[in-house]
């Protein structure tokens, strides 16, 4: 052993008995004095702009979505108080500082790229006296034949979603933002989700949910693509640089699904497990081919494969996935209770997220395996500058 | 003391302060400051600035204001305030006084000094706001006015949040003079 080595294991020895921290004793060898090495968590993502963040944003780890109902007799005033309150909390939270009122910076300082993000449900277009404006396709979705919705996972009039690659910065960003709101609002319900771990593969892979598959490989690609899929160019200006949200809890069966055959997970699809790629051939990014035969003439690709089904028809039905896995199980009885939350985004869900839901409701043989058990829809306000409050436009 | 108490606790010192300097330099935000800085809740030609300020909710009586005044010139001193929410406001402070915590008028004002933030928090300095024309909910805005010494103006606002922290309790003392 040498000199310096025992020697720090010495004072190891005397900062444990001291009640000090082992760590330290590591840091006494000599050397250059400790360098400021940048750590993800200090990452930031801008919460002012000209749209909110936490969708175009490349997918954190961890989210959570929840949803607000206003309090009985909630007039504008009240949605006022409580979005001034919110977006001041959010602008804080999100650049590694606490709400005005707490007095523990250590808790949000390192945000891990934290974003919260808000949407406007039916009743609080009807609390500030606008009902009528509501888009229509937000205040009802059609009905779909494989729906199977549980209440307790729908609706709600306010959405708070937050994102970050760290579960601790987002729990204590959920707590103060429930906390800022619950004078005006209660909370309808929550629910958590998460994604791979940042950095375990390279940034830009697609991520894979809980059934394997990579999921999202048909997302528009991040620039123009994507912004002309996701924001609202047009309409009244409490929309335009805003989107739609159409956030369905989906239950997936995964007792069955891992005992289905690896080939029939792959013809469920029309694309393979592990690169993503279609079943009739090429990369990840390559679109499957339903005309391309096999030898007896017989389609590779069958007719009800999800990805036929889904594939965005005309431009308009593009939209961003950006779901997260949830995993509340095992159950009792030893059996998976999970799923995926499938955040949609898009600048009209009347035009994307519904025609593509009624082709997966007609026909989809992933209906075998995954059932929408909630439903909740919201108008994505545009974001604000420093300063401003989210929904200003629609309060104003 | 021993000796083999004082060394443990020589020894334990040092290692807390290599951790708080190995810990402490990776929490520098990695975003350029302009992103990280709080947006000024008002600035003015008087010299002072005054960020991050909030009032507490009440529904009737008394209450107060904090926030961060920081002096970008020479030292000032804010000698009065004034806010929309009430006729009556006065600048305290929070002294021990036999063992409890007591509010007081601050004698001369505020005093800041461009070296460092004055910091008005409960438990400390604050704007105490007397007699409320009417309630201060959570989210409502207060516009504060400061007079300086010299007879300039600084103008915020300051929003409603709700704690109980540094509990002054100030509707118990809603017979105080202050």
């Amino acid at each position: 052993m040498t000199a310096v080595a025992r020697r720090a294991v010495l004072l190891g020895g005397a900062a444990v008995a001291a009640g000090g921290v082992v760590a330290g004793a590591v840091a006494l060898t000599p050397g250059p004095p400790p360098v400021a090495v940048p750590v993800p968590g200090a990452e930031t993502v801008a919460f002012h702009g000209a749209h909110q963040a936490g969708i175009t944003t490349p997918a954190q780890a961890h989210a959570v979505f929840t949803a607000l109902d206003l309090r009985r007799g909630s007039g504008p005033d009240d949605v006022a108080r409580l979005l001034r309150m919110l977006t001041d909390d959010a602008a804080r939270l999100t650049s590694g500082r606490p709400p005005l009122e707490a007095s523990d910076p250590e808790l949000p300082a390192l945000p891990s790229r934290l974003t919260v993000t808000f949407g406007f449900g039916p009743g609080l277009f009807d609390a500030v006296g606008r009902g009528g404006e509501c888009p229509a396709v937000l205040r009802e979705l059609p009905a779909f034949a494989t729906d199977r919705l549980d209440p307790r996972w729908s609706g709600g009039d306010l959405l708070v979603q937050v994102c970050s690659d760290d579960p601790m910065p987002l729990s204590y960003a959920l707590r103060r933002l429930v906390r800022s709101a619950r004078s005006v609002a209660t909370v309808r319900w929550t629910q958590r989700g998460f994604g791979p771990a940042r950095g375990s593969e390279p940034a830009g892979t697609t991520p894979r949910n809980l059934m394997g598959q990579r999921d999202g490989t048909a997302n528009p690609a991040p620039g123009a693509e994507l912004d002309d899929a996701v924001w609202v160019r047009e309409g009244p200006d409490w929309l335009r640089g805003g989107s739609m949200l159409v956030l369905r809890r989906i239950r997936m069966e995964l007792d069955t699904w891992d005992d289905f055959g690896r080939e029939g997970k792959h013809m469920a699809v029309a694309r393979r497990l592990d690169t993503g790629a279609p079943v009739t051939g090429g990369g990840e990014f390559d679109e499957v081919d339903p005309r391309m035969v096999d030898g007896r003439g017989i389609p590779i690709a069958i007719g009800g494969a999800h990805v036929l089904r889904a594939t965005a028809r005309d431009p308009a039905e593009r939209m961003l996935r950006r779901g997260y896995s949830f995993d509340d199980g095992p159950t009792a009885d030893g059996l998976p209770d999970a799923g995926l939350l499938f955040a949609a985004y898009q600048a009209d869900a009347a035009r994307a997220f519904v025609p593509v839901q009624q082709r997966l409701a007609e026909s989809d043989v992933m209906n075998q395996w995954i059932t929408h058990v909630g439903s909740a829809t919201f108008v994505i306000p545009p974001g604000c500058a420093p300063g401003g409050m989210i929904g200003e436009a629609l309060l104003g | 003391m021993s000796s083999i108490l004082r060394r443990g606790l020589l020894v334990a010192a040092t290692a807390a302060a290599l951790v708080l300097s190995a810990c402490g330099s990776p929490a520098a935000p990695a975003a350029p400051a302009t992103s990280t800085a709080p947006a000024p809740t008002s600035t003015s030609t008087s010299g002072l600035t005054v960020t991050d300020a909030w009032v507490k909710p009440a529904d009737a009586g008394m209450t107060a204001v904090f926030g961060t005044l920081t002096a970008t010139g020479g030292p000032v001193t804010v000698v009065s305030a004034a806010t929309s929410a009430s006729p009556r406001t006065e600048l305290h402070e929070v002294v021990m006084n036999g063992g409890a915590m007591t509010m007081r008028p601050k004698e001369g004002g505020f005093v800041v000094d461009p070296a460092a933030a004055h910091e008005l928090k409960p438990g400390g300095d604050h704007v105490m706001v007397m007699d409320l024309a009417s309630p201060i909910r959570p989210g409502d805005q207060v516009r504060v006015t400061f007079t300086l010494a010299g007879g300039g103006t600084v103008e915020f606002t300051a929003l409603a949040k709700e704690t109980t922290g540094g509990e002054e309790t100030y509707a118990d003392h809603a017979g105080m003079n202050g």
